[in-house]
């Protein structure tokens, strides 16, 4: 019943159906998943519950974002194959199950339990879920790709903005008990479950022959392109190109999630000791913002690479970036206004660069495999989501134990994201036009070309 | 094959899509808005 169901041939769109009919079945999806971003307001709860520390509250989280890598990076032929309801419902299952398995483990104090259903099997419903509406978009809306792609990846960005909240209001303020902790992510699991539930019903792919009405392929894509060769997914990873943008994504987004997985308690640290401090309801508001800024990021900066080039929004990420990390490593407290304005910056710039990956691919390597490619370069966001919250917590974790309190607790790691990013910077500025010997052979009247941006 | 207008029948079904997703993120502005306030005046 159910494959036939799911299957890709069940949901080729009838001549009348809507396109506009699709976004709304995306963002089901996309701001369920985005759920993840709001991860931090979970961990005080789970600190004081379980006793857990600051590292350990991060290891779901963690595994989630290695998971959600891998099966991007992995899942995408098979989501090809088996077409967007498909990917949608595994999506939804694995999401919702891992819901369900943390209430389980909260209610019988098995933290593992935890790590393995909201990050292990919660983590595979994030990729499939991830990749699943955004090719599904493109062959929509081949006119306005960017917009059509830019609305699921916001959603993404914006699923915290709800998540945030909701489950702050449910998860109420300390002392937490275990009950508490439990039920809200028993609830969380059944409520995304009937949310997303919505995008597998609605979604519908083009019949092969459809095309917007008055729309016509353009076969000149003029200076948007930098290279009209193409590279196959095999050769790009032999590439030296395809390791260097692996950096610069890598550190890019090591140098935001660091601050998006601590964002709620890094908040709270920061100005404890000051005349304002900062409560648990404001510091999900943090969390908010930084949604939102993430949302936000994802739609300016990819779309001003369009007029100023990839690699010059990437020096911008990687370098101004450098610099906002720097202005709240020497202003520590000083300022609300300012440490908020620069992380709500930073977060912007990891939003962007996610945004901004796949149109410097397909500069870089051509459209012909850049779905695969830009697949396997998620690689590198899994581990970001390893190596940001493990610097951040192990830090922070390692300076309270030797009695230190507020912004010293986080000093350090703020200069090694520092340099992460010059790091990063240094990886993109190497970034040249890839070598022709990789190129696949041109296809009649499409002539390999090649400039610089 | 092109895109036609969607029909009647279908206005009904774009609506509750849109406010199905619509109506949480809204939410969420509203909530974003009063946790800023919070978070500058104390």
């Amino acid at each position: 019943m159910a494959v036939g169901f799911l299957d890709r041939s069940r949901i080729v769109a009838s001549s009348g159906w809507s396109r506009w009919l699709v976004p709304p079945a995306a963002l089901a999806v996309h701001l369920s998943i985005g759920q993840a971003y709001a991860w931090s307001v979970f961990k005080p709860p789970l600190e004081k519950t379980l006793g857990l520390t600051g590292t350990e509250s991060a290891l779901p989280f963690q595994l989630g974002i290695v998971m959600l890598g891998l099966s991007a990076a992995f899942g995408g032929t098979l989501v090809e194959r088996n077409g967007p309801r498909w990917a949608m419902f595994v999506s939804m299952v694995c999401f919702s199950s891992g819901f369900l398995l943390s209430a389980l483990g909260v209610a019988t104090s098995q933290y593992w339990l935890v790590v393995l259903g909201w990050g292990g099997i919660g983590g595979i419903g994030l990729g499939i879920g991830y990749i699943s509406p955004v090719s599904t978009l493109i062959k929509w809306f081949p006119d306005r790709p960017g917009m059509a792609t830019g609305i699921a990846i916001m959603g993404f960005g914006g699923g915290a903005l709800i998540a945030s909240p909701w489950s702050s209001q449910m998860l109420g303020t300390a002392p937490w008990s275990i009950g508490t902790v439990a039920t809200a992510f028993l609830v969380h699991g059944l409520v995304y479950a009937v949310f997303m539930t919505l995008g597998i019903l609605l979604v519908r792919v083009p019949a092969d022959d459809w095309k917007p009405k008055g729309w016509e392929p353009k076969t000149d894509h003029g200076n948007a392109m930098i290279t009209t060769a193409n590279v196959s997914a095999r050769n790009a990873i032999r590439t030296p190109q395809f390791w260097l943008l692996w950096v610069v994504l890598c550190f890019n987004v090591t140098a935001g999630i660091g601050i998006l997985e601590k964002a709620s308690p890094m908040i709270a640290d920061f100005f404890r000791e000051t005349s304002t401090p900062v409560g648990t309801a404001a510091a999900a508001g943090f969390v908010a913002l930084l949604s939102l800024t993430n949302m936000l990021g994802r739609f300016v900066w990819s779309s001003t690479s369009d007029l100023v080039g990839r690699k010059n929004i990437y020096r911008l990420y990687l370098g101004v970036g450098a610099l906002l990390y720097l202005v709240i490593a020497l202003t520590t407290n000083a300022s609300k206004l300012v440490f908020v304005l620069c992380a709500m910056l930073i977060l912007s710039f990891y939003g962007g660069g996610f945004a901004t990956v796949p149109a410097y691919l397909k500069d870089l390597f051509g459209t012909y495999q850049v779905g695969a490619i830009h697949g396997r370069l998620l690689t590198a966001w899994s581990m970001a989501g390893v190596l940001g919250p493990l610097i951040v917590n192990a830090i922070a974790d390692s300076q309270k134990a030797a009695g230190k309190v507020g912004p010293d607790l986080y000093s350090t790691s703020l200069f090694i994201m520092i340099g992460l990013l010059v790091a990063g910077f240094v990886a993109n500025e190497l970034v040249r036009p890839v070598n022709p010997k990789y190129h696949e052979p041109a296809s009649s009247g499409e002539p390999a070309r090649s400039e610089a941006r | 094959m092109t895109e036609q207008a969607p029909g009647r029948r279908r206005t009904g079904l774009m609506v509750f899509a849109w406010l199905w997703v619509a109506l949480p993120f809204a939410y969420g502005v509203y909530e974003l808005f009063r946790k800023v306030v919070q978070l500058f005046g104390g």
